[in-house]
């Protein structure tokens, strides 16, 4: 007879080796599907996780996966916050959106103006874009008491809406002959997020994101708020005796998760991406709902979190085009790193014992 | 504009076809949240039952038996589910997020060879009276076996969980895990089938698309529809029949739409392309007066220490 | 600065080095923006892509990476493939018109193929289909066809792709049938089938009984089986699955031709940068065969029009032609220049509504 037994603490020492436990787990699995596909499997992994770190051209690969991971960390911070306080935002896809579009709107209505005031004012706007948006389902929380997992995900899809007419009306490039999407903003230096060094993927999104784990780290540690928020999750009834006003929680953790993601947003519209077009969104704001219970809401884990996200992308579509697999293969074998990090988290929590209680 | 050319009775017999798969979906996710359990894999569920289901469709030339398969499919994925949030203890949310990515990955693996593929029809039920009757008969009395299984699941779901010892038992596990624990009942147990009913529920709500709707399989074809029905039984709060009247709205504001445009309404395309999700989002606000509360254990997770 | 340059130059050579490894075979990378499987768009581009492999065999490798994203996901996916030593790419989606600019400037020796795109470079053509001649030829098919005389049209996005089809098939339809009526019903999606679907059955339902379609899902074709007296056409492939009805005919992408011209060019060693628009003439724009259900006389008629379209004596949109508020477009006898074709975002008269912006 198995049975699990709750430890008083976490263990450090399982909370630290399950991730690697799972990434191996994820690599024999991982391998018999690709063989099963036919495919050389060591080759394979060694592709995904080996190629964009140490390969030939890690030179490249390497500044990627900041670009690539940058957003997912900037929004999955924001979301931790509100995630250990038991609000749930799933509604980051949208607010990242309107970011990317009330921070481009801005930059484009300056254009050409060539200022060096052009660039933090659409910082400013893309914050409070996302911000904004977040406050929707924030102030029908507090007032109305409607629940923030739908509205927030409704909202995703009216972003979605919007873009595209945006894309294809309002910020339509007036001199892309009737084609639909921005002017780049690549080519307006004022307005572009560039390479703070180039070729490094250094770019403004990757500071903010860093600075984005710090300041998570710092208000949850040291912080009355952050001890709030924790409370708040692990005990909502004790933590109103302590004196937390749900209210300003919530809108504050929307709120901060709301400008996260608009910054999030603004930063890669600006800098990567560049246009705002119909299909600017890829889904960040979902995959970082992933990204913040990978890293198991821990600032750092986040970070790590995000990193090998990042790197699975990069990998898999280099093994895509060097071996020939599926990009569906590529995302179940996302879905089993999922899987056995989870699966394995058991172990951080509990004891496994054999035999039978003591205690029946 | 010409709203006269938009014909009510096909509106609604249209949006019922519309609202089958959310209902589905629904109704199945309904039964897993009032045992407590959050299962955000709706969509991985519903695309899995919607190849498994056009696959065995295709295969066998049978429709029906391609609708047990793929119920038989979202169950099987659900498992994957259950083994991570009841026996390992996993973060439920993350759980169904990961189950989501898995299953659109898998269905597009299965399905590569199914692409361009057209599956067999499944015959609309015809009563030799009933449908030809003006009015009702197109709403009430033309539409595919389905459907009515659909409605007929809403109609006994709601009387289970209201009248029922099962029922009972299945919400003391949602709203207090510890208390019906203590009492004796098998918490994990009632979970895992709750789990498993909501997985072939989505399976079943895939294979409509795909075997009925549309019918045809492209990779991703479900197209969201997975998270519109978690979203319905949020709306519907936790009431089988409020989860009905949604998913009609839900489906009638869609059709309702795309009738507007083809009227020639002068209403700018995309906000009517928003407008269901900003009804929604409006109906949800007024129903958030009543107080009828998420199972209270809902997402929580159940260890049996003593 | 210094570093970049420092790097694309490493990048360069690195990029010379493998391409000269692999001297004897020439390496051919496609970037996909949906799935193989999407069974319209990206499967029709992956079909020249086999192509390719059936026409040259062991003498060419292709490559592709599917599901790519518009933006720098596309542009990394291009960088790996030039790095890995791929002589050509081609880039199937708009949405890579500037990665595919940035990531030739640094790969000067690898040719890039954009399609739909307006920007080139030395090593960068552009290519894309007149489907516009294909819309003329089911416009007169649907004229003849319809009873109500009211058309229905599925448009995805309006932009000037699907708007030129919309002008080309309403006009050569109104030519045949002067009661005709189009109503057009835009998805914004590219990709939903369950819409698709609805907005078939919508279309149905308020009196259309011939269906186009400028989205790639077949669930149109089933609305329209189901309804029983309806008329479709295929888009993107053949659908010949729901022939000979509802589906009577078919505009199909045939991308074979010109990828197998552009790879030989690379190997001879002719390749040059060129701006291609090819119609049904070349052979990138197919007509389905046209089925039975359609008259004898008018599928003659139809079939005349596919020929004089594709020998060039006859231009899809020719003279006398008005816009949507009545100005004049073009004169008698007078033929549309590419450039207003290719940027097209005005009805032409006759047409209801207005474009959504």
């Amino acid at each position: 007879m198995i049975r699990l037994e709750k430890r008083q603490q976490p263990s450090r020492a399982w909370s630290l080796a399950t991730p690697l436990v799972a990434v191996m787990a994820t690599m024999v699995m991982g391998g018999l599907l690709f063989a099963a596909l036919g495919k050389p499997p060591i080759e394979a992994i060694r592709t995904i996780f080996w190629e964009p770190l140490f390969g030939e051209f890690s030179f490249y690969y390497r500044p990627q996966l900041l670009i690539k991971g940058a957003p997912l960390v900037l929004i999955a911070i924001g979301l931790s916050l509100g995630f250990k306080a038991g609000i749930w935002n799933i509604g980051a896809e949208g607010q990242y959106i309107i970011g990317a579009l009330s921070g481009a709107g801005v930059g484009l209505a300056f254009y050409p103006l060539e200022a060096w005031y052009v660039f933090p004012l659409m910082v400013l706007v893309g914050a409070l874009g996302g911000w904004l948006w977040a406050m929707i389902p924030a102030v029908l929380k507090t007032k109305f008491d409607t629940n923030e997992i739908l509205v927030s995900l409704m909202l995703v899809y009216v972003a979605e809406q919007l873009l595209a007419s945006m894309s294809l009306g309002l910020l339509k490039n007036p001199q892309g002959y009737g084609f639909p999407g921005s002017r780049n903003l690549q080519q307006y230096d004022s307005a572009h997020n560039a390479e703070l060094i180039a070729g490094t993927g250094l770019h403004l999104g990757v500071v903010a994101a860093l600075i984005a784990v710090i300041f998570a780290y710092i208000l949850l540690n040291r912080h009355m708020l952050g001890f709030h928020i924790r409370l708040t999750g692990q005990a909502p009834r004790a933590a109103r005796f302590a004196g937390v006003n749900p209210t300003r929680l919530v809108l504050f953790c929307l709120g901060m998760s709301g400008a996260l993601a608009g910054l999030a947003g603004l930063f890669e519209v600006s800098g990567p991406a560049g246009v705002v077009s119909i299909d600017f969104n890829v889904g960040y704001g979902f995959t970082a709902i992933i990204v913040a219970f990978l890293g198991r809401l821990h600032p750092v884990g986040i970070l790590l979190a995000g990193a090998l996200m990042a790197l699975t992308y990069i990998g898999g579509d280099i093994a895509q085009s060097k071996l020939g697999l599926p990009s569906a293969a590529i995302q179940v074998f996302q879905g089993m790193l999922l899987f056995f990090l989870l699966a394995f988290d058991l172990l951080t929590n509990f004891r496994i014992r054999f035999g039978t209680p003591e205690t029946a | 504009m010409d709203l006269s050319a938009i014909n009510p009775v096909l509106l609604i017999a249209s949006l019922m076809v519309a609202a089958t798969p959310i209902l589905l979906a629904a109704i199945g996710e309904l039964v897993v949240e009032k045992a407590g359990v959050l299962n955000l894999g709706v969509e991985g569920m519903m695309i899995i039952g919607a190849i498994a289901g056009f696959a065995t469709a295709v295969e066998s030339g049978s429709p029906t038996l391609g609708f047990v398969v793929a119920a038989a499919a979202g169950a099987a994925l659900s498992l994957l589910f259950v083994f991570l949030t009841q026996v390992v203890l996993a973060n439920q949310v993350a759980s169904g997020l990961a189950l989501t990515l898995f299953g659109l990955g898998l269905s597009a693996l299965l399905g590569q060879s199914y692409v361009g593929v057209r599956p067999p029809e499944m015959a609309q039920i015809q009563l030799p009276v009933l449908s030809d009757l003006p009015f009702v008969g197109p709403i009430l009395f033309s539409h595919d076996p389905v459907l009515y299984f659909g409605i007929a699941l809403t109609a006994a779901v709601g009387a289970m969980l209201k009248f029922t010892r099962g029922g009972l038992i299945l919400r003391a596990v949602g709203e207090n895990h510890d208390a019906a624990h203590a009492l004796g009942y098998k918490v994990v147990r009632i979970r895992i089938l709750a789990i498993l009913f909501g997985g072939a529920c989505a399976g079943l709500g895939g294979a409509y698309i795909s075997l009925i709707r549309v019918p045809q399989w492209t990779e991703g074809m479900t197209a969201g529809i997975g998270w519109i029905a978690l979203a319905l039984v949020v709306f519907a709060s936790w009431k089988p029949w409020r989860a009905l009247l949604g998913a009609y709205l839900f489906g009638g504001v869609t059709v309702m739409q795309l009738n507007l445009q083809a009227a020639g309404v002068a209403i700018p395309v995309e906000y009517l392309a928003m407008s269901p999700y900003l009804i929604t989002i409006l109906v949800l606000v007024i129903l958030s007066a009543d107080k009828s509360r998420a199972p209270a254990a809902l997402g929580r997770i159940f260890h049996a220490s003593r | 600065m210094k570093l970049k340059s420092l790097l694309a130059t490493a990048a360069m050579t690195l990029g010379l080095a493998t391409t000269g490894y692999a001297e004897d075979k020439t390496k051919v990378g496609f970037v996909y923006v949906g799935p193989v499987g999407d069974g319209g768009w990206t499967y029709e581009h992956d079909q020249g892509r086999k192509a390719v492999v059936a026409e040259f065999g062991d003498k060419v490798e292709t490559v592709y990476v599917e599901n790519v994203a518009e933006g720098p996901d596309s542009e990394r996916v291009m960088t790996q493939m030039a790095l890995d030593g791929a002589d050509l790419i081609f880039t199937t989606s708009f949405g890579y018109m500037d990665p595919t600019i940035n990531v030739a400037k640094k790969f000067p020796n690898v040719k890039f193929e954009h399609a739909t795109g307006y920007k080139r470079a030395d090593n960068v053509s552009t290519y894309s289909a007149r489907f516009y001649e294909g819309r003329a030829v089911q416009g007169t098919i649907a004229g003849h066809m319809t009873k109500t005389n009211t058309i229905g049209y599925i448009g995805s996005f309006p932009i000037p792709e699907v708007i030129r089809g919309i002008n080309s098939a309403y006009i050569h339809a109104k030519k045949v049938n002067p009661d005709v009526e189009f109503k057009i019903v835009w998805a914004f999606t590219w990709f939903d089938p369950a819409k698709e679907a609805d907005a078939a059955k919508v279309l149905i339902e308020q009196g259309a009984d011939v269906i186009l379609q400028h989205t790639d899902s077949t669930a149109p074709q089933a609305a329209a089986q189901a309804a029983g007296n309806v008329v479709t056409f295929g888009q993107a492939s053949d659908m010949a699955e729901y022939g000979p009805f509802p589906r009577v005919s078919s505009i199909i992408d045939d991308w074979a031709p010109y990828y197998i011209a552009r790879t030989q060019a690379v190997i001879d060693g002719t390749w040059s940068s060129v701006d291609t628009w090819d119609g049904i003439g070349a052979g990138m724009v197919g007509i389905g065969e046209i089925s039975d259900a359609v008259p004898a006389d008018v599928k003659a008629e139809a079939l005349a029009l596919k020929e004089a379209l594709a020998s060039g004596e006859y231009h899809a949109f020719t003279g006398p032609l008005n816009k949507q508020d009545g100005s004049a477009w073009l004169a008698d006898g007078e033929t549309a220049d590419d450039g207003t074709l290719a940027g097209m975002t005005f009805y032409v008269e006759g047409l209801d509504g207005d474009i959504p912006q």
